[in-house]
């Protein structure tokens, strides 16, 4: 059983949740203005916010989605670290200082600080909503995932705590209170996975046969007849029908029940089978595992394991921060993989099987399927990959909720000195990131069906209190990301869409309250996507908001510090061209047709799936062409 | 013209361009190069991976180092026009 719901767990977990509500409330009385509870008055100490940057931008995307692809792929999942870190750059050198000098509020101020344009503000709030929703859908995926294991509870119960605890916390005291739970949980993540990769160090690798329940996979050998029937002692091997036939995999019965393995045939012809995991979902909704129905008794087996050590070691003892790196490049560690398999019954099967594979290769990119392309002869393949860099690249500095936290320190040095603090956090955590997924891969405790839940369980595998502080961790990661997304979108729709729709000015007391509306509002509409989208990995979640936020914002920002002849009519263009053009990019791809509508792939009509190295500069352009279409007569420039 | 300020940025930001375009270049053109182990027994995918993180604290640590406090922004942003 991977999962057993502890009451330490519970109690550690309510604990965290208890703490950061009743920051909340306590802070909720300094925040009454519409200046307090958008910006913090702007106040916030630079250390502290840079802080709340690391606490704010290391979302569930960073901790569960990132960790999860490199426990189950390798190191691909560190092409996410090094792209979203790269971000801050554009963000520091570019972005910080302007927009703390340009706006007070919202995204939409500072891009419509010289205009006063209600096309800007439209634009410009209708894009902050459209990536933050796109970015609230990973994070709330995320807490139910968290959820699940720790208290017992469905998926969707998971979103739902989480949907009203941040409601709670933004409508209590907005950004003052969001501030310092993302404070406390950047500090909280970083200090726990720093102890997380010390104990992993001092553990090093071990050879197992299995999980951490004790629990051995079996390899056999197969002989093959002059037929083509195979035969394996002490087994009756099953006829294979319907898909099962065109599959590798085998079916035998013993007396233990009936087995699915995985053929394995080498280059002299010998067959090898390694014993694999099956989840089968009944007509009436029942869930069988391995053939019987589940239960505490018959469940997954946890998995991730090293096979091979360098000179047929069995244990490497305490690694280095280095040796950590060349002992699995030389050692060869068991990967699982996934195949779904049609029954004849009309059920389907999933298959979870193992797959050797050296260190060498786990430690380079390209294994998982989604960065395949850089090894393939196809172009479109490879500029899908420079596509998704250039995306995590331009998409950090063009995060609403990201961008509204330079309101809340005093001056653009404040601004400068926090994203430094914040670009020292990000990228530490980020190096965890690495020893994290790859421990978690040899940890013995994976559950092949979650990727998600990598860093937690390679907590459990540790120790059962550091299970439930990182679980409780990766919640409060979750609120506070959650949080600061649903306060940027409740800024754009109180400031921006509703001066502009309701075409008067709101006062102060309005405006926190269409604020506080708009965060229920938000808050509801994040919890019923996050059901919907439970089954999707949230890194590559958050690749495709990555994406939308820098198609639709990046051009307008840089354009409108560095180009003279932008217009007002430029800025509106390239914002709604930039964030249509993504989004329908998204939607229609093969990634989506395939994860979303379950439909054929190669039936998408764009030629790769992320849309960044077209949409991004067709932004640019787009606003480079209206502006110069128009600018304002030369009367009105000398009046 | 540009802040003092914002022109470092801006050279800070191409060396930074560079060493990611890099990066991303060697991983798409030519993939079997970030398998070599040039030192340690690490291979370079991480290497440079470690490098691009690493190197973008210490370079935000000169932009600090170097910045004017006091600096005001001239027409950075004012040539915009509405």
């Amino acid at each position: 059983m991977i999962y057993e719901t502890s009451t330490l767990a519970i109690v550690i977990f309510f604990a965290f949740v208890a703490f950061t509500l009743g920051l909340s409330f306590y802070l909720g009385g300094k925040a009454k203005s519409s200046a307090g509870y958008f910006a913090a008055h702007g106040q916030i100490p630079w250390f502290v916010n840079g802080v709340a940057f690391a606490g704010d931008y290391l979302s569930a995307a960073s901790f569960l989605g990132i960790c999860g692809m490199i426990a189950f792929s390798g190191y691909d999942g560190f092409l996410y670290s090094i792209g979203f870190l790269a971000g801050w750059i554009v963000a520091l050198f570019v972005i910080a200082e302007p927009m703390k000098r340009l706006g007070k509020f919202t995204f939409a101020d500072a891009l419509d600080a010289k205009f006063q344009s209600r096309g800007v503000k439209l634009a410009a709030g209708i894009s902050t909503l459209a990536v933050s929703i796109f970015y609230l859908i990973p994070q709330m995926v995320g807490a139910g995932v968290l959820v699940q294991p720790l208290l017992g509870f469905p998926h969707w119960v998971g979103v739902v705590i989480v949907g009203s605890v941040v409601i709670l916390i933004v409508v209590t005291a907005g950004m003052v209170s969001t501030t310092w739970v993302q404070f406390l949980k950047g500090s909280l993540l970083v200090i726990f996975s720093t102890v997380l990769v010390a104990m992993l160090l001092t553990r090093g690798f071990d050879v197992t046969e299995g999980g951490n329940d004790g629990y051995a996979f079996k390899t056999l050998t197969a002989t093959q007849a002059e037929d083509g029937s195979l035969s394996v002692e002490g087994y009756q091997v099953i006829p294979s029908k319907g898909e099962w036939n065109d599959s590798s995999f085998v079916q035998l019965s013993s007396s233990a029940g009936m087995m699915v393995f995985s053929k394995e045939v080498n280059a002299e012809g010998q067959i090898t089978l390694h014993e694999a995991q099956t989840v089968t979902i009944t007509e009436d909704g029942e869930k069988l595992i391995n053939g019987k129905p589940q239960s505490k008794e018959n469940d997954l087996h946890p998995v991730g394991r090293v096979s091979k050590l360098p000179g047929d070691k069995k244990s490497s003892g305490p690694v280095g921060l280095l040796s950590f790196f060349s002992i699995l490049q030389e050692s060869e560690v068991v990967l699982w993989r996934n195949e779904k398999v049609k029954n004849e019954d009309g059920t389907s099967t999933t298959v979870y099987y193992q797959k050797p594979t050296a260190g060498s290769r786990v430690l380079r990119p390209g294994e998982h399927p989604k960065f395949a392309g850089i090894r393939s002869d196809k172009f479109s393949d490879k500029l899908n990959f420079i596509s998704l860099m250039l995306a995590l690249f331009c998409g950090t500095a063009s995060l609403p909720h990201i961008l509204i936290r330079y309101y809340t320190v005093k001056d653009g040095a404040s601004a400068r000195k926090s994203t430094i603090v914040g670009i020292a956090s990000i990228g530490f955590f980020y190096v965890l990131t690495l020893y994290m997924g790859l421990g978690a891969m040899t940890s013995g405790a994976m559950d092949v069906t979650n990727s998600n839940m990598a860093a937690p369980l390679l907590a459990k595998s540790m120790e059962n209190w550091l299970f439930a502080v990182i679980s409780a961790i990766a919640f409060t990661t979750v609120l506070g990301t959650v949080s600061g997304l649903i306060l940027a979108s409740a800024g754009a729709v109180a400031h921006d869409l509703a001066g502009v729709l309701l075409k008067e000015k709101l006062d102060d007391a309005q405006l926190v309250r269409v604020a506080k509306i708009t965060s229920v509002v938000v808050g509801a509409i994040a919890i019923v996507l996050g059901i919907l989208f439970e089954k999707m990995n949230v890194g590559f979640l958050v690749g495709w908001a990555f994406s939308v936020a820098a198609s639709a914002n990046l051009p307008s920002l840089v354009m409108l510090l560095f180009w003279k002849k932008t217009t007002k009519q430029g800025i509106t263009a390239a914002v709604l061209v930039g964030m249509i053009s993504s989004l329908a990019w998204i939607l229609l791809s093969g990634d989506t047709f395939k994860s979303v509508y379950g439909i054929d792939p190669t039936t998408s009509p764009v030629p790769f799936d992320q849309p960044g190295i077209v949409t991004i500069p067709l932004g640019f352009v787009t606003l480079w062409v209206v502006s110069l279409m128009t600018q304002p007569k030369e009367k009105q420039l000398i009046a | 013209m540009q802040s003092r300020n914002a022109r470092i940025g801006l050279k800070l930001f191409c060396v930074y361009l560079l060493l990611y375009g890099g990066f991303v270049g060697i991983n798409t053109f030519s993939p079997a190069t970030m398998e070599k182990t040039p030192f340690a027994g690490v291979n370079l995918a991480i290497w440079y991976g470690m490098l691009l993180i690493i190197g973008a604290f210490v370079l935000a640590l000169v932009y600090g180092l170097v910045c004017d406090p006091h600096d005001a922004p001239e027409d950075q942003e004012g040539g915009a026009k509405g």
